[in-house]
């Protein structure tokens, strides 16, 4: 499997590439697009579902257990249609957490991890990914072709869309940027990236449609934890805290701003 | 009684608007409570550039939109903060402007300290033959050209790349000198790169 699957990726990346090279004026864009719907047929994420799909079942940890008995919100065990849900409020927590905060929550509680080993390499490079972004992919696989509809009927998880938005709007750090500066207004790009209006329902789903997404620059699997750490980097503000509130809240905002929208499953990023 | 409910009607919506103005307010004071609490320094990225300066609160509490007096105080306070060079002069070097309007780095905790360009073409057009360039400000392209190659406009501009806040106070466009990131003999690299007649800005 592992085999055939290379080598149609070797063939969509040569292709991809000879179309990247044609690009005259925006070769990110419309190329990507087409990069995008080539690779479709033979999505890379999908390595990552069938590890994250063992590392859930799989007995593992200093208690020895495996993640099948973790509540994603729909209850224990269940995860078809939980990640298109996600964030929401957990009664046992009494917080609001996002997919990959609550896949470590019960990394740390069923499996006794320890978070903040997790916590040290949070993210993907080279030949590594963490085991919370491989099951966050299988979860997420899990909500393929499903609307996303995460839940505000909890006071809380009113409240953290809030914060969200608030958090979306702060300026700081030395070049005064908050979110919205790259993100508050229509079509606006940074050199060739098109840069979405997150505040806008039919612009919010880039947010979430896509993602864990695999990245063609630098070949590796990423979820949204990521992207809002490399974000918070351009924006100049020092680093956020992995799996903190403030992600939370900034996914529960754009998420929800999302809802309505048909997710399509674990995809490709530039 | 039409009137009184009519009344009574815009009394509750007036109400709700205001309340509204206060949660607002609040989420924005718990924001800026949960990213101190959440965030840690990394590298040159150090906490106290979670602290909003005066001009940052105001544009984040009017959404980047504030009152024209509120704006024309700041813009002023900012202007008068401009530091314009000792020997007058506003022009450097257009070449080794073109290095730092192409750069994107600096001031994030990748970078190192004092490595700094000027991310000029992430949100302008600027010499024609380049087209990679992003839309969040105006094209720049013909700058010198457009307006006139006169020491007023060397002025502006340099003043403009110092601290754009003080023309409009909620810009998208970074504080390049009030913020450290440039000194005086990139900012004058950078205005001849948009003013020198030989830019290739200008051509
Ligand atoms: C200095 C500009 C800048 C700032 C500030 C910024 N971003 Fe981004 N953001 C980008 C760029 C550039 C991309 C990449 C777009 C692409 O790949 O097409 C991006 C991508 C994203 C994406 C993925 C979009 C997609 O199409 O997959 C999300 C989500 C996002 N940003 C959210 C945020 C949030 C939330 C913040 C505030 C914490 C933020 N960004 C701050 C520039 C910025
Ligand atoms: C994050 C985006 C951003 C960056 C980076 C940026 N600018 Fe700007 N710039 C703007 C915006 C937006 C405006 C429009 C006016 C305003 O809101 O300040 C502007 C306006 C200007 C103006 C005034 C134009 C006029 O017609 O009066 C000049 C000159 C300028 N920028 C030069 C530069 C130079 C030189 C650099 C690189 C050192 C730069 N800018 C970097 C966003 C940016």
């Amino acid at each position: 499997m592992q085999k055939s699957f290379r080598a149609a990726l070797a063939t969509c990346c040569a292709v991809a590439a000879a179309t990247l090279a044609h690009a005259q004026t925006d070769p990110t864009t419309e190329d990507f697009e087409k990069f995008r719907a080539v690779m479709e047929d033979a999505n890379p994420a999908e390595l990552w579902e069938v590890k994250g799909e063992q590392l859930w079942k799989t007995r593992r940890g200093p208690k020895n257990a495996s993640l099948e008995q973790c509540d994603l919100g729909l209850g224990p065990g269940v995860v078809k249609g939980a990640y298109v849900q996600l964030p929401r409020y957990f009664a046992d927590v009494g917080t609001v957490m996002d997919a990959e905060r609550r896949i470590v929550h019960c990394m740390v509680t069923l499996q006794g991890f320890s978070f903040e080993e997790i916590a040290k390499r949070p993210f993907s490079s080279g030949n590594y990914t963490p085991d919370p972004v491989s099951i966050v992919t299988f979860v997420a696989a899990q909500s393929r072709d499903m609307k996303i509809a995460v839940p505000q009927s909890h006071p809380k998880e009113r409240a953290t869309w809030e914060l969200g938005k608030a958090i979306f709007h702060y300026r700081a750090g030395p070049w005064d940027f908050s979110c919205a500066t790259c993100h508050g207004e229509d079509g606006k790009r940074i050199r060739t990236q098109n840069l979405p209006n997150f505040t806008k329902h039919d612009q919010a789903p880039r947010s979430f449609i896509g993602w864990p997404g695999y990245r063609m620059t630098g070949g590796v699997m990423h979820s949204l934890q990521w992207r809002m750490n490399d974000c918070f980097r351009q924006q100049r503000f020092p680093e956020p805290g992995y799996a903190s509130d403030t992600i939370t809240a900034l996914l529960t905002y754009m998420g929800v701003n999302s809802n309505g929208f048909v997710y399509k499953g674990p995809g490709i990023k530039r | 009684m039409k009137t009184m409910l009519l009344a009574t009607g815009v009394a509750a919506a007036v109400f709700a608007g205001c309340a509204a103005m206060n949660d607002d307010a609040a989420y924005r004071r718990e924001a800026a409570e949960v990213v101190k609490r959440d965030f840690h320094a990394r590298g040159i990225a150090t906490m106290d550039r979670l602290n909003q300066d005066e001009l940052q609160r105001v544009c984040t509490e009017y959404d980047d939109n504030p009152p024209a007096d509120l704006a024309k105080k700041l813009e002023a306070q900012q202007f008068a903060a401009i530091k314009l060079p000792a020997d007058g002069k506003f022009m450097g070097d257009w070449k080794a402007g073109a290095k730092l309007a192409e750069s994107g780095r600096g001031m994030t905790w990748s970078d190192k300290k004092g490595a700094a360009g000027g991310s000029c073409y992430n949100c302008h057009q600027l010499a024609p033959q380049q087209t990679a360039f992003g839309t969040v400000g105006p094209s720049l392209t013909g700058f010198g050209k457009k307006r006139g190659f006169s020491t007023e406009n060397q002025q502006y501009a340099y003043m403009r790349i110092y601290n754009s806040k003080a023309f409009a106070v909620c810009s998208a466009m970074p504080r390049f000198g009030h913020s450290g990131t440039l000194d005086e003999q990139q900012i004058k690299d950078l205005t001849a790169y948009l003013m020198d007649p030989n830019s290739p800005v200008n051509k």
